[in-house]
């Protein structure tokens, strides 16, 4: 790890926790991001200690399983009935799930 | 009333044996259960749902089977507790978020469909810490459940409930899920049993993810007997879920009665001593742990102290990168859309996401949504996520290198007993608590926490017993031994 990266715990901004916020579409309020820049940079700092560990050509592991490339017969098998799978909507329209318009018409 | 022999203080052998002896019916069990929710759980806090209705339809349905000598389980007509996590069809599942205020399910998760095919009988479902994450059950969106042996400390986290339930005679035995400790940690606090299988032992599938390659689900029993008959019913292949094991699960009781004697045990000396940081297990924690060592070498077990787990110290950083980094994806679900808690009315299709978002998760869970968002961003993937990974393959290797000359390794559950709650407040504090407990996570082994003595205030300390992938069979003959050398299972908490 770089020194600018190792640095990076003791000075987190306010503007990266915003843009941590607006990447994970987390709506924040002032001392909300206050609260979690204080968070984040004492919680990074303790994580910085595996920068000193020797990785040199060590793999890394994705996940504790001994499986590789599990497969699967492409069977098709019955869904779950619309009606129980909209039931949980926060709103519907139809058989549809109902949102704001995605693409801004204006 | 209760009939006298319907206790739910029962373990499941016992409870197995009165209902086939004609001493007692499920529906009489099950109601045993009930009361003795409704007569503690203003106290205790452990169940966010209880299904009286269903319950007792369950115990009836059972009741034939029993009846008719068609009992598919030692489980049939058991009154046991789910955690929030697990889906249910038809029964509010939350996960302890507002996130999941009105879910209802249209499926059960494999494990709790087994359980029903055994006939258990499921009484509710039981608080737990948004989304899994926490160490104390304080961060649930609900309210906090109370540890049985001291109602103003934390019952660990983060299947707090699904502990205290069965700490405090509530249920039977329950289902919790581990992530980084959060069966074994709150076994330990609440002085029960609870199992962590290998990963991939047990169908993730319905289980609300948190960080998928570390998620397991398992049991919270009285005894590790129970443990192994309840991994028993869950456990095995299961075509939903790709990353569980393809291998058919073995017996998990064939070895119960064999005993410690020609076991290798390695106690790895950074799991006894202080760290560099300078933590460490709390003097009485120490002391019950210590006592463990002695009755397990006292008992044939050979220990080797000088084992070593170099990389071990680095578990807690790894965990804290990939468990983030993994919810950070996973939790991208919860977009107000599909299911679950949507704002609407904002400016926009996107304000409508984030003020979901913003108002639906609590304070934990977005933080540790932001952490895995920062690790696994650009310019800082490699530093942080890759980098955890490596280290994880180093642990893992150590791991496996000890297991070449041991059959278990032995260690504390938690460097603390149950702590008060409000007490711990700092993130980083909070998660030192599963210090013990992460290593096996992060390299996929079965390990379990059972009762070994009592420390500060009466409160209950566990001891942990870890085994190689798929060895739970050898994890409980070792389990089980231990436990019959003391009676710290046996004492019940006050509820006071």
């Amino acid at each position: 790890m770089s020194d600018s990266q190792a640095s990076a715990a003791e000075t987190f901004s306010a503007d990266q926790v915003r843009h941590l916020a607006t990447l994970s579409r987390v709506g924040m309020t002032p001392q909300e991001v206050e609260g979690f820049r204080a968070e984040l940079a004492s919680i990074l700092s303790h994580i910085q200690a595996l920068a000193a560990v020797d990785t040199e050509g060590v793999p890394p592991t994705a996940n504790g399983a001994d499986l590789l490339n599990v497969q699967a017969e492409d069977d098709a098998r019955p869904s779950l009935p619309v009606e129980a799978v909209l039931a949980n909507a926060p709103q519907r329209e139809a058989d549809y799930f109902r949102v704001q318009a995605v693409l801004d018409s204006s | 009333m209760t009939a006298p022999a319907a206790d739910p203080w029962l373990t499941i052998v016992e409870a197995a044996q009165r209902l086939r002896g004609g001493e007692v019916t499920s529906v009489e069990l099950t109601r045993a259960s009930l009361e003795r929710i409704r007569a503690t759980d203003e106290r205790v806090r452990a169940f966010i749902t209880v299904t009286e209705e269903a319950a007792l339809e369950s115990a009836a349905a059972a009741d034939e089977l029993l009846r008719s000598g068609d009992a598919p389980s030692l489980l049939t007509g058991v009154p046991i507790g789910l955690k929030d996590v697990l889906m249910t069809a038809g029964v509010r599942t939350t996960a302890g978020s507002r996130m999941l205020d009105q879910l209802i399910p249209p499926y059960d998760a494999t494990s709790v469909a087994r359980l029903r095919a055994a006939g258990a009988v499921a009484v509710g479902k039981t608080n737990m810490d948004e989304f899994a994450m926490g160490s104390s059950t304080e961060h649930s969106a609900w309210f906090p459940t109370a540890n049985p042996w001291d109602l103003e400390r934390v019952p660990g986290g983060s299947s707090g409930g699904s502990a205290a339930t069965v700490a405090a005679g509530q249920c039977v035995a329950s289902l919790g899920s581990d992530t980084g400790g959060s069966i074994r940690q709150p076994a330990a606090f609440c002085g029960v049993v609870g199992l962590k299988p290998t990963y991939g032992r047990v169908s993730r599938y319905g289980l609300i993810a948190f960080a998928s390659s570390l998620d397991q689900i398992g049991p919270f029993t009285r005894t590790v007997e129970d443990a192994a008959l309840l991994l028993q019913e869950i456990a095995g292949p299961d075509p939903l879920d790709s990353t569980c094991s393809e291998a058919p699960a073995p017996d998990f009781s064939v070895q119960l009665g064999e005993g410690l004697e020609g076991l290798r045990i390695a106690a790895p000396r950074e799991f006894f001593e202080r760290n560099a940081e300078g933590q460490g297990m709390d003097e009485g924690v120490a002391a019950a742990v210590e006592g463990a060592l002695e009755l397990l070498a006292g008992a044939g077990a050979s220990l080797d102290r000088g084992a070593s787990l170099p990389s071990v110290g680095y578990s807690l950083p790894v965990y804290y990168v990939l468990a983030p980094s993994e919810c950070s994806a996973n939790l991208a679900r919860y977009d107000g859309v599909k299911y679950g808690y949507g704002s609407r009315g904002g400016a926009s299709m996107w304000a409508d996401m984030e003020a979901t978002r913003q108002e639906g998760f609590g304070r934990e869970v977005k933080r540790r949504i932001l952490l895995g968002a920062y690790a696994l961003s650009a310019g800082y993937y490699d530093a942080y996520y890759l980098q955890a990974q490596k280290v994880r393959t180093l642990i893992r290797r150590e791991f496996d290198a000890v297991f070449a000359g041991a059959d278990l390794i032995v260690a504390p559950t938690t460097p603390t007993v149950a702590f008060r709650q409000g007490e711990i407040t700092d993130p980083y504090q909070m998660y030192l608590n599963d210090i013990y407990t992460i290593p096996a996570n992060i390299a996929g082994l079965p390990a379990i926490s059972l009762p070994c003595g009592f420390a500060e205030a009466g409160m209950p300390v566990g001891l942990q017993l870890i085994a190689n992938r798929n060895s739970e069979a050898l994890l409980l003959r070792a389990a089980r031994a231990f436990e019959g050398l003391g009676e710290w299972g046996l004492r019940r908490p006050s509820l006071g």
